[in-house]
């Protein structure tokens, strides 16, 4: 039963995923990207993360996505691109198809193995998974935390200097 | 039973798909969400990997991937902006004013 919803869900998420690259206007190629970020939340709910699922829905599907349709909107894109080269595309799909290639090799052919470590699926069910996060994120890689506070900060203040008319 | 090598698998589809989107399109802000397409099949990668393995390291990365691309979008878009000021256009082509 949990393997035909997993097709399902793999099913969709390919076919946004091609939407997202196929489509010509770019506002259909958000809508595409969208849909794929709530498959990619469903499979987090799948792996037992449901608060990697929230955040993923808040920060990407939310944040990120308004951010970038607001530009399309703002920019006014039409849905004119320019004459294709032929060329470009045939390299350019047999350099993903080689990646993906080099995917399924390593797939066939390897075992993930690796020093297992405490975290159970009972252990997440039954403390929480965003104890389990925080507990992790505040003491391990709390110089990391403080680091990417840091960037986004940076990053407030070059977009506004960026986008500025006259500095 | 769904093991992680299902998951991998979809990851290496959408993180093929996504080059090939970087590859071929010319819209700026259309290659910015095929990058957040590679971007998320990593995330995939490292949460099924984590699930797999027992450890929470794995999903503390993702956070920090996502905190990074927030930061990526926000003044990846100003630049589109800035240059559509400039040039009327954010098609990858016109993206020439530094050539000599």
């Amino acid at each position: 039963m949990e393997i035909i919803f997993f097709y399902l869900v793999a099913f969709v998420v390919v076919v946004s995923g091609l939407l997202v690259i196929l489509c010509k206007s770019p506002i259909n190629c958000a809508l595409g990207l969208v849909n794929t970020f709530f498959c990619l939340a469903i499979f987090y709910v799948m792996l037992h993360a449901p608060f990697m699922a929230a955040i993923q829905i808040m920060v990407y599907a939310g944040a990120i996505m308004v951010l970038i349709l607001f530009v399309i909107m703002l920019l006014n894109l039409g849905t004119a691109e320019r004459k294709r080269y032929t060329q470009g595309i045939v390299w350019s799909a047999v350099a993903s198809l080689m990646v993906l290639a080099n995917v399924i090799f390593f797939l066939k052919r390897g075992r993930v193995t690796g020093a297992e470590g405490d975290i159970t699926t009972f252990m997440v069910e039954s403390v929480g998974h965003t104890e389990l996060i925080g507990r992790t994120m505040f003491t391990e890689f709390i110089l990391p935390f403080e680091i990417a506070s840091i960037l986004l900060l940076v990053a407030i203040v070059g977009a506004v200097v960026l986008a500025k008319k006259e500095v | 039973m769904i093991s992680v090598y299902h998951y991998m698998g979809v990851a290496g589809i959408l993180f093929a798909m996504g080059t090939y989107g970087v590859l071929t399109r010319r819209n700026a802000i259309v290659i910015f969400m095929c990058v957040e397409l590679m971007l998320n099949s990593v995330n995939l990668t490292f949460i099924s990997l984590s699930a797999h393995l027992q450890n929470m390291d794995g999903q503390i990365f993702v956070f920090f991937i996502m905190a990074v691309a927030a930061a990526e979008a926000a003044v990846g878009l100003a630049l589109m902006i800035t240059f559509y000021r400039n040039r009327a256009s954010i098609d990858v082509d016109d993206m020439n004013m530094l050539k000599w």
